[in-house]
């Protein structure tokens, strides 16, 4: 017989920083499905929906990425590449990282 | 309401660069801190609520990586709570976001769910619910001026709230725009700067844009006002209409704390500082100095404090509590932090090198 064979398709990780994953329920990564087209700014929409201050931590109230907060697509920085509309593949990491600011 | 001393705890809150330290007393001599609280955040805002016998404390909590929020705790700093989607979130149509609240402000004892905060970008917020959720003041939002308002160093923000205890009377200062008056609550808002000083524009004299620093009313005198202004010190006795000076008998006419005593007519403390090219004490010498006819004259205070002093104050970080006699309480940029538990008589260090203290928040409370 013949027919397709369907692959699961690897989850997308968010790699927190240690201060942040209290707000996560103490987790270091967390996962989203690759269902469809991801960007950063949908993967931060769904983290927001799960840990809404997790969220607030990351991006005020107009969307925005926080000045001082990084996020890494395959190894570059969002702002380098097309910010929150950048795409995340299927089984990719996605870093956050605090910027090294601060006195 | 006057609270003996003696069967009280006394609360200091003590918000700095890097965190929020508390000390209770019985006395206002021995203090126990715990601390620090929100590691690593900056607390330039602390409200501390005794109405109806309850003990809340709110914080503006900012974090240069994680930005503003506000947390309150109902057990003295054992645990802090924040609403999900945050107490103040700027409505989408805004467009903005909140930078940093500079001002937590319970109401009066007759309206006990109300608290006021004063944010940057220049807003008032009002809450209806004891501080854990604040609505945007679209009337001061709204104003024409907006777009004419500046910033000072520290950012453009509101940041002293003062509501008239029996009435829909509400003034707002910001840095800078001066002083904003409200006779219906907050829905409408005229500038109420007649009077004030604002040396550093083209025209001395404007109606708005002035930089006061803090503004806090008489306890008595109804209509009656005290500000500190980015050079000059100021009384109202007319609700606002005009101002006029009461700097004579300061050793310098800038500063940013402006303290009115919780019950007594006529008295109020400011903290000098030379400026604009110094910003320091006098001198090197730091002194608080009161008034008690409302600033016809004034007392030096400088019993416990060092002899040399090269830290300033900010507007928030001194603060009085409600006991007789009244204490006082300042911090210093340098982290030290003094206490009188005799209207500013005499001083006693209660806490030093800690962090910029940005703000300072004193309250008699129930238990603890």
């Amino acid at each position: 017989m013949c027919g397709r064979q369907w692959w699961p398709v690897p989850d997308i990780s968010l790699v927190l920083p240690s201060v942040l994953q209290p707000l996560a329920g103490g987790q270091s990564v967390l996962t989203a499905p690759a269902d469809g087209p991801v960007t950063v700014g949908k993967l931060l929409d769904s983290v927001a929906a799960d840990y809404a201050i997790l969220g607030r931590r990351l991006r005020d109230e107009t969307g925005a990425l926080r000045r001082f907060v990084n996020i890494y697509v395959g190894g570059d920085e969002v702002r380098r590449q097309q910010g929150l509309d950048t795409e995340v593949a299927p089984g990719q990491e996605v870093l956050v990282i605090q910027s090294v600011a601060g006195g | 309401m006057v609270r003996m001393a003696t069967a009280q705890t006394f609360l200091l809150a003590i918000g700095t660069k890097k965190g929020l330290w508390l000390a209770t007393s019985q006395d206002r001599q021995e203090w126990s801190f715990t601390g620090p609280h929100f590691l690593m955040a900056e607390i330039p805002s602390i409200g501390i609520d005794t109405r109806e016998g309850r003990t809340r404390i709110m914080v503006g909590v900012s974090s240069p990586h994680w930005g503003p929020t506000v947390a309150h705790s109902d057990d003295l700093g054992a645990t802090w709570t924040e609403p999900e989607h945050g107490a103040i979130r700027f409505p989408e149509d805004t467009g903005a976001a909140l930078e940093r609240v500079w001002q937590i402000y319970p109401d009066a004892e007759s309206r006990p769910g109300v608290v006021w905060a004063g944010a940057e970008p220049i807003s008032v917020w009002k809450s209806t619910d004891g501080g854990e959720h604040f609505e945007l003041n679209r009337g001061l939002w709204d104003h024409p001026h907006r777009s004419e308002w500046g910033a000072g160093y520290g950012g453009a923000a509101a940041h002293s709230i003062v509501v008239h205890p029996g009435g829909d009377t509400v003034h707002v200062a910001m840095s800078t725009g001066g002083v904003y008056r409200s006779l219906d609550g907050g829905t409408s808002w005229e500038a109420r700067n007649k009077g004030i000083s604002a040396y550093f524009m083209p025209d001395p004299n404007p109606e708005f844009g002035q930089c006061v620093h803090k503004i806090a009313a008489d306890a008595v005198v109804d209509g009656r006002l005290y500000a500190q202004n980015h050079h000059g010190v100021y009384r109202t006795d007319n609700n606002a209409e005009s101002w006029d000076s009461i700097a004579e008998g300061l050793p310098a006419d800038f500063g940013f704390v402006m303290l009115a005593h919780p019950r007594r007519a006529g008295t109020a403390w400011v903290v000098p500082l030379k400026a604009d090219g110094e910003r320091i004490p006098p001198g090197g010498q730091l002194a608080v100095h009161r008034t008690d006819d409302a600033g016809d004259t004034w007392t030096r205070l400088d019993a416990g404090l060092p002899d040399k002093e090269y830290n300033s104050v900010l507007r928030d970080a001194a603060s009085v509590d409600t006991a007789e006699p009244a204490g006082v309480y300042f911090g210093t940029r340098g982290g030290t932090v003094y206490a009188s538990a005799d209207e500013g008589g005499t001083f006693t260090e209660v806490a030093t090198h800690l962090p910029d203290v940005l703000c300072v928040r004193a309250a008699v409370v129930a238990g603890a």
